[in-house]
C-alpha cells in the first residue's frame, strides 16, 4: 500500500512505457549502488578539471572554474577521478561508504 | 456511394494493392511463401514510383519487424507482410511493437508451422501469437483481406495497437477472385494523414521509447495494453461502420450468417466460412435451420457479443484450423466455450480440428458436421474434440 502513494498507477502513466520530455537522466538517481565515494581535499586541489573530464557520470561539481565537490546522487564510485588526479598525494580520496556514514 | 472498380485479383495482389493505396512511409519485409508476392508486388510499386514508401529489404523477418518498430517509433506509418515461420521469427519483436503501442500493420498469410515443413494453409501461425497484444482480424476472401487492410491502418492508429490482418495461404493468397477496389483518392481520404501524438523525430518534444521497466512499472504498462485491447472493440466497430457507410461493405466483430433463428450452428473463421455458407444455403433449402457465426476479430475476442449471438443455438460445432496440442479443444473452441460458460449458456459444443497443413475441407465435410449436430440433438454422443479429415 505504501508504494501506491509514491508511484503512479496504470491509468496515470504515459502509454507504451514512454518517457515524456528530455534530460530525465538527471532525475534517475544511480548513486545508491556505490560502495566507495570520492572525497575532495580542497587545499590540495588545483582545479585542473582532469577529474571533471574523466568522470563518466558528470558527477564532478564545478563552480566558477573550481572543483567544489561531487554529485553523490549520480556518482557510482568508480574512482577514476582519484586515479587520474595529477596532484602529488592526490586531491581526491576514495573512502568506503561505511566510512563516510560513520563520519 | 463511392465509385468502385471491379477487377480480378489474387489475395496477395489485393493486399499489395491496398498497401499501394495506403502509401505507407516504410515497408520492411523478407520474402516467405505464401506471403512473398505481397511485398514483391509492392516493391514493384516502389520501383515504379507509384508510392512514396521507403522500402527496406531486410535479411530476416526479425529485422523486418525491427525496422518497422524503428520507423513507427520515429513517427511513420509502417507495414509488413509475412507468414508462418516468418511470423514465428518476428515473435520477439511483435511483443516489443505491442508493448510500445506502435500502430504497425502486418499482412499475415496463414500457413502451417514446421515441422514437418509445409507451405500450405492453417491458422497455427496466427494462433501462436494470440496473446502477443496484436489485434487479429481474419478475412474470408480477397475482398475482405483488401477491406480489412485499409481499415486496419485506422484501427491501429486509433487504438495505438498493432494489427495483424490474415488471409488463408494459397486458398485466398493465390486464388483469383472478382473483387471491388476503391479509388486511390477514396483510400487516401479514408486513411488520412498519420499524426502521432509523440514520436522520436519530433525534436520539439523529446521522448524516450523503450526504457527499462522492471517490476515497478512493467505490470502497469501491460495493464494499459490489455485495456487498449478492450477499448479496441468499439474502435473497430466505429471504423468498420464508417467504411460501410462510405463504401457499402459493412463489417462487425463477427458475421452472422442466417444465424438469428438457427438451431445448428457452426463457428468458423477464414475461407472455411465461405464454404460453410454454401452448405448453410443448401440445408436451409431443405428446411434445416443451419447457421454460421464467423469471427472476424479474434483479438480482442468479442466474448459477450458472441455468447449473445449463440443464445438461440441448440447445438454448436467449432471448426478450428489449428490444434492446441491437447489444450484440449482448439483455440477458437476454447474461447467460444468460455464465452458461453460465463453467460450461463450450457450448450452442447463440439470441436472439429481440420485442415492442418492445407488439407482440403469440402462441402460434404461441412455437411457432415451439420449432420453430426442434428444427430447430437437426437441423443447421439460425440467426442468433445474430433480430428476431421485425418486418416485413421
Amino acid at each position: 500500500m505504501k508504494e501506491k502513494e509514491t508511484k503512479p498507477g496504470w491509468k496515470e502513466l504515459p502509454a507504451g512505457g514512454l518517457i515524456i520530455g528530455g534530460g530525465t537522466a538527471r532525475d534517475f538517481k544511480t548513486g545508491d549502488w556505490r560502495s566507495n565515494r570520492p572525497v575532495l581535499i580542497p587545499e590540495k586541489c588545483i582545479s585542473c578539471l582532469t577529474c571533471w573530464m574523466y568522470c563518466p557520470d558528470s558527477a564532478v561539481i564545478v563552480k566558477d572554474g573550481k572543483v567544489v565537490g561531487f554529485d553523490y546522487d549520480h556518482c557510482k564510485g568508480c574512482g577514476i577521478c582519484e586515479h587520474e588526479c595529477p596532484v602529488k598525494g592526490k586531491a581526491i580520496k576514495m573512502i568506503s561508504e561505511k566510512e563516510a556514514k560513520n563520519k | 456511394m463511392a465509385k468502385t472498380n471491379i477487377v480480378a485479383k489474387t489475395g496477395n495482389e489485393a493486399m499489395a494493392d491496398a498497401m499501394r493505396q495506403i502509401n505507407p512511409d516504410v515497408v520492411a519485409a523478407y520474402p516467405i511463401t505464401p506471403a512473398t508476392e505481397i511485398v514483391q508486388i509492392f516493391s514493384g510499386y516502389v520501383a515504379d514510383g507509384l508510392v512514396k514508401t521507403e522500402f527496406v529489404p531486410v535479411e530476416s523477418e526479425h529485422s523486418a519487424m525491427s525496422a518497422c518498430i524503428g520507423a513507427s517509433a520515429a513517427g511513420g506509418r509502417a507495414m509488413t507482410g509475412t507468414s508462418s515461420q516468418g511470423l514465428a521469427l518476428m515473435a520477439e519483436m511483435l511483443y516489443v511493437a505491442s508493448g510500445l503501442r506502435l500502430p504497425i500493420v502486418l499482412a499475415d498469410v496463414n500457413r502451417a508451422l514446421s515441422s514437418p515443413i509445409n507451405i500450405h494453409c492453417d491458422h497455427s501461425d496466427t494462433m501462436m501469437l494470440k496473446e502477443s497484444g496484436w489485434i487479429q482480424i481474419f478475412s474470408e476472401n480477397a475482398q475482405e483481406g483488401y477491406d480489412n487492410m485499409i481499415q486496419a491502418v485506422r484501427i491501429a492508429e486509433k487504438a495505438r495497437l498493432p494489427v495483424i490482418v490474415t488471409t488463408d495461404g494459397f486458398i485466398i493468397s493465390h486464388g483469383m477472385e472478382r473483387i471491388e477496389i476503391l479509388s486511390d483518392e477514396d483510400v487516401k481520404n479514408f486513411v488520412g494523414e498519420y499524426k502521432p501524438e509523440q514520436y522520436l523525430l519530433n525534436s520539439a518534444a523529446p521522448i524516450t521509447i523503450g526504457a527499462l521497466d522492471l517490476p515497478d512499472y512493467y505490470f502497469e504498462h501491460r495493464r494499459q495494453a490489455a485495456e487498449a485491447m478492450k477499448e479496441a472493440k468499439s474502435i473497430i466497430l466505429d471504423i468498420s461502420k464508417e467504411y460501410g457507410q462510405k463504401f457499402g461493405r459493412s463489417y462487425g466483430l463477427f458475421e452472422e450468417y442466417k444465424l438469428s433463428d438457427a438451431e445448428l450452428v457452426i463457428v468458423a473463421m477464414g475461407s472455411t466460412a465461405g464454404t460453410t455458407k454454401v452448405v448453410v444455403d443448401e440445408l436451409r433449402a431443405s428446411g434445416v435451420k443451419a447457421g454460421l457465426l464467423k469471427p472476424r476479430v479474434f483479438r480482442p475476442f468479442p466474448k459477450d457479443e458472441i455468447a449473445s449471438a449463440l443464445k438461440g443455438a441448440k447445438a454448436i460445432a467449432v471448426l478450428d484450423r489449428s490444434d492446441s496440442m491437447n489444450g484440449n479443444e482448439g483455440p477458437v473452441c476454447l474461447e467460444v466455450k468460455a464465452a458461453l460458460y460465463d453467460k450461463g449458456l450450457a450448450k452442447p459444443v463440439v470441436d472439429y480440428i481440420f485442415g492442418l497443413g492445407g488439407r482440403e475441407i469440402r462441402l460434404q465435410d461441412v455437411e457432415m458436421v451439420y449432420n453430426d449436430l442434428a444427430s447430437m440433438l437426437k441423443g447421439k454422443t460425440f467426442d468433445k474434440v474430433n480430428y476431421m479429415g485425418v486418416r485413421e
